[in-house]
């Protein structure tokens, strides 16, 4: 009886050797590969990538970052609503324009993704906008009061901290000195 | 820790504890997720930009939660089956499977109404969605392949391999949005920093989890007891010819 259980356990703990090594060998050869594909696991390309490794033409590519402040220019008149704005990473520019109706969320300062082929005048030319959003989720009168105060405009970049503002809001009475 | 472990391995132990408990777990799951959904549905506060659409999030970050949880359960009831042939493991993936799958449909159908509002798409082919599909499609495989066969014994073996193999997905799936730029947000709530979330949304969505995630393991454990009691039925010697 007991030179059983002491076999059983012996192999369970074999058994338990087996599947550890499979399981690292497993995770080693995911993680290479992950590693090896990384650059086309990319969804979407940022303006200075797109300027230094031009593409080759004929390719959909899909361009992402930030729209600049004041360069969104809407055309309502012409029976297609058409839009042009500056897409940015912090180190270029490029000019996006684009026939269609964009999502609810696009605003100056709003990280978009743009789906189309870039232009030989330099301009990218989408066949479809999406819109993205950061991962900050803030009710409104907080978003006003952050803007109205001074200490966050959106078109400018991503709200502060959110552990200042959850502060603000636990304590609404607070005196400032 | 083994002896517990080999104890509640007796199907008739583990119905005497388990059973007593899971009208507890329902109830308070139960409970904690009505408080959760009607704070979250009705008196948390829109998103600035999202407006009433984020509410959307106290269904589909409860049930991607969920989709990884159930895996995990179904990783370490495939390690205990395969390596110490624990009964009660094969029993317990089988019930696991269908639970966890259902979570992780609903939370691609939930986000895809919610991309299409907020990103203008229903779905895209970035890292984060594309893991949370292969998530759902290795519970479809676990499904199939762990009844499959006509010796049950074989198909637990395979689902075993599979769910164990099936868990490089899960770091893939939460670490996709850090290691790769997508269309999906980056994570808001991590152990390391504090969350990017008003805490008046943060409150109803912790409780819609912690809800969500008891009335799953009610839910799970009513399925093991049944098909324990199932079998005891099936094992009965048949009686013909009698009412």
């Amino acid at each position: 009886m007991t030179r059983s259980r002491r076999l059983s356990s012996s192999r369970s703990i074999g058994r338990l050797w087996i599947v550890t090594v499979c399981l690292l060998c497993l995770s080693g050869a995911t993680a290479l590969t992950l590693y090896g594909l990384s650059n086309s696991l990319v969804f979407f390309m940022a303006p200075s990538q797109l300027l230094n490794h031009p593409p080759p033409p004929d390719r959909t590519i899909r361009l992402g970052g930030m729209v600049v402040a004041g360069s969104v220019h809407k055309n309502l008149s012409s029976a297609q609503p058409e839009i042009r704005f500056d897409v940015t990473d912090g180190q270029a520019a490029i000019t996006v324009h684009y026939y269609g109706i964009v999502p609810d969320l696009f605003r100056e300062g709003q990280s978009i993704v743009a789906i189309g082929h870039p232009q030989t005048d330099g301009v990218f030319l989408a066949d479809d906008v999406l819109a993205k959003h950061d991962e900050t989720y803030m009710p409104k009168d907080v978003a006003d009061a952050l803007q109205r105060s001074g200490k966050w405009d959106p078109r400018f970049g991503p709200p502060p901290n959110a552990a200042s503002w959850n502060a603000m809001t636990a304590t609404p009475k607070e005196t400032h000195p | 820790m083994s002896l517990w472990f080999h104890r509640l391995a007796n199907p008739g132990v583990f119905l005497r504890f388990t059973r007593p408990c899971l009208p507890i777990i329902g109830g308070l799951g139960a409970v904690i997720l009505l408080v959760g959904l009607v704070w979250g549905l009705f008196f948390s506060p829109a998103d600035w930009q999202q407006g009433e659409t984020v509410r959307i999030m106290y269904l589909h970050v409860p049930m991607a939660w969920l989709a990884s949880a159930c895996y995990v359960g179904l990783a370490l009831c495939g390690a205990c089956s395969l390596i110490w042939r624990h009964p009660l493991a094969d029993l317990a993936a089988l019930e696991m499977g269908p639970i966890g799958a259902c979570a992780a449909l609903l939370c691609l159908i939930s986000g895809s109404f919610w991309g299409k509002p907020t990103w203008g798409t229903w779905w895209v082919w970035d890292a984060r969605l594309t893991s949370m599909l292969v998530l759902f499609f290795l519970y479809c495989g676990h499904i199939a392949v762990i009844r499959a066969f006509d010796r049950p014994a074989r198909g637990q073996k395979a689902a075993a391999l599979l769910a164990l193999a099936g868990v490089i997905d899960l770091p893939i799936i939460t670490f996709s949005v850090q290691w790769w730029n997508t269309l999906h947000q980056p994570n808001t709530l991590s152990l390391s920093d504090a969350p990017a979330m008003s805490l008046s949304m943060l409150w109803p969505l912790l409780l819609c989890a912690i809800g969500y995630s008891l009335g799953a393991i009610a839910l799970i454990g009513t399925r093991i007891c049944t098909a324990i009691l199932e079998r005891r039925l099936a094992s009965l010697p048949h009686r013909q010819g009698q009412p």
